[in-house]
């Protein structure tokens, strides 16, 4: 089962960090990221920009409309995330609760949806779609 | 033939919970577990009839409760396309029963499951009753004043995460137990109070509510004897045993000081202090062993006056180092005030208001209005009374404030 670890931290408490602390959390989520590849839990992990070189999409009556930031303005934004795959809940709690940023922020734990059809034969229904 | 509808409806109450415990573990599934139980039950009506009794119902029970689900799975199946993953699964698993403990380990897995701390407060309560203690949905409702459609939709959601993030059905490893344990005791806890003190409307006791609490905490007991757990128990036994004398005939309040004690039930007290006795024993007990140390040294006491006040505030003292809230903290000014005199705990609560905490609690303001009183400051007592007047929406409580604010305006100087 494939979980969706979301984190969020203060984007403005971040920038007025001293560079020894944030030297300190990078080697904690080094040390993190090792750790969860030993463990067979890793899938995918990025850091994301800041909020401010964010862009977001909408689509109303075919017409596109572009704007500058995030959907919504939180006091957390959403820093970065790591893909797991974990055995349930519990597992995916244990691991969620060690990301470094647990301790200034927040993790929010999603399970994915799993589509068990389109998972076992995508590639046939490529095909069949493409021949007819 | 009356007698086996009987016998079934007996086992139905007294065996129901640990089929369905046992079914969620083996059909993975909280809905598909309730209609196998059902189906189970009422094949039992069908088939005892005409074949007997079997020599072990429980296991009878789960083994067709089992087929029957795999019955269903199988018609379900035919209207969608392709075959089922999950009845292949179920029918190469091995025989449903196996040792006695696993099935009692089920009952603590769908406790546990239950109260998972991720799942919202209101929705383990809601789910503990149902699952665990075997209420209705409208008896829930009911009993929490909530309209039935809501608190459907709470139990419907409850289940729907416990499938969609997958909560697995399993006792907690040593490292989670106490966390998660924590979680199940407020669960019982807060099901018990919600009986005892009833947050707002007419009746002071919803007395089903606490028997249920109280039947839910010995279970946890006896599945699981940690020092908290037995603690909890007695806490809930020891209140409970004053049941009777805490309201008059008119459903109004009567504080501690004044009840009958007679009333109390000698019986409840003396296995509440037992359990208390018991878990202080372990040296690992917490806040709710020390709550029910508080109650058992109230209870053994003739009358307020001749209570041992001394070894409630060195409770609260050491309540207050391992559990501290600003609600113990105003138990234990109350507790001064009795053992020091109504000075000593005026000072404290005004000390936990200039604060700013329990500003908005009604029993900060009525206690307060209490000592005052006690102190023969009349304008101060009315002032306080009338704000916990504002505050609380429990009827019996605003009736009993009510009365003194009007006792007080009668002495007051005009």
């Amino acid at each position: 089962m494939k979980y969706l670890c979301l984190i969020y931290d203060d984007e403005k408490l971040f920038a007025t960090t001293p560079k020894p602390e944030i030297d300190k959390m990078m080697g904690e989520y080094r040390a993190f990221g090792e750790s969860i590849k030993k463990s067979g839990h890793h899938i995918a992990g990025y850091q994301l920009q800041p909020i401010d070189t964010a862009t977001t999409l909408r689509s109303r009556n075919g017409k596109v409309s572009t704007t500058d930031g995030p959907f919504a303005e939180t006091k957390e934004q959403l820093g970065g995330f790591y893909l797991i795959e974990a055995k349930d809940l519990n597992d995916a709690l244990q691991v969620a609760s060690r990301i470094p940023s647990v301790k200034t922020g927040s993790i929010e734990v999603r399970p994915i949806v799993e589509h068990p059809q389109a998972n076992a034969q995508p590639a046939e229904a490529l095909a069949g779609s493409s021949a007819a | 033939m009356t007698h086996v509808r009987d016998q079934v409806d007996a086992l139905y109450r007294t065996e129901s919970r640990r089929v369905l415990a046992t079914l969620i573990r083996l059909l993975d599934d909280f809905d598909l577990a309730e209609e196998a139980l059902h189906d189970a039950f009422a094949a039992a009506v069908e088939q005892w009839e005409t074949e007997g009794v079997p020599a072990n119902p429980r296991a009878w029970l789960v083994s067709t409760g089992r087929f029957k689900a795999i019955d269903r799975l199988r018609r379900d199946a035919r209207f969608e396309t392709g075959g089922s993953p999950m009845i292949d699964s179920l029918e190469a698993s091995p025989g449903p029963l196996r040792y006695d403990d696993e099935l009692e380990d089920d009952r603590l897995r769908l406790i546990f499951t239950c109260c998972h701390p991720a799942l919202s407060p209101d929705a383990r309560i809601a789910l503990t009753l149902r699952e665990v203690c075997g209420l209705t949905t409208e008896e829930v409702a009911h009993a929490f004043l909530t309209p039935p459609p809501t608190l459907a939709q709470r139990i419907v959601r409850a289940k729907s995460k416990i499938r969609e993030a997958r909560i697995p059905y399993e006792i907690p490893e040593r490292a989670e137990l106490p966390e998660r344990l924590d979680s199940v005791l407020h669960v019982i806890y807060l099901v018990f109070n919600e009986g005892y003190l009833a947050s707002s409307g007419e009746s002071l006791t919803r007395a089903d509510l606490s028997a249920e609490a109280i039947r839910l905490g010995r279970l946890l007991a006896e599945l699981l004897p940690e020092p908290e757990v037995i603690g909890l128990l007695a806490l809930m036994i020891l209140h409970d045993a004053r049941r009777a004398a805490r309201t008059g005939q008119a459903g109004e309040i009567i504080l501690l000081e004044d009840q009958d004690r007679s009333l109390w039930n000698r019986a409840q007290i003396d296995e509440g202090v037992e359990l208390v006795e018991r878990a202080i024993q372990s040296h690992r007990f917490g806040p709710y062993t020390l709550q029910a140390a508080i109650a058992a040294v109230h209870a053994e006491a003739r009358d307020a006056k001749s209570t041992d006040w001394r070894q409630i505030v060195g409770l609260y003292d050491v309540l207050l180092r391992t559990d501290p809230s600003p609600v113990v903290e105003l138990n234990r000014a109350a507790a001064v005030a009795m053992s020091e005199g109504p000075a000593a705990g005026l000072a404290l609560i005004d000390s936990i208001l200039v604060r700013g905490d329990l500003v908005d609690y009604h029993l900060a303001h009525a206690a307060r209005g209490d000592l005052c009183r006690r102190l023969g400051r009349v304008a101060e007592a009315i002032v306080s009374y009338e704000t916990a007047l504002r505050l609380t929406t429990q009827t019996a409580e605003q009736d009993f404030i009510t009365r003194r604010l009007d006792e007080l305006r009668l002495t007051a100087p005009r």
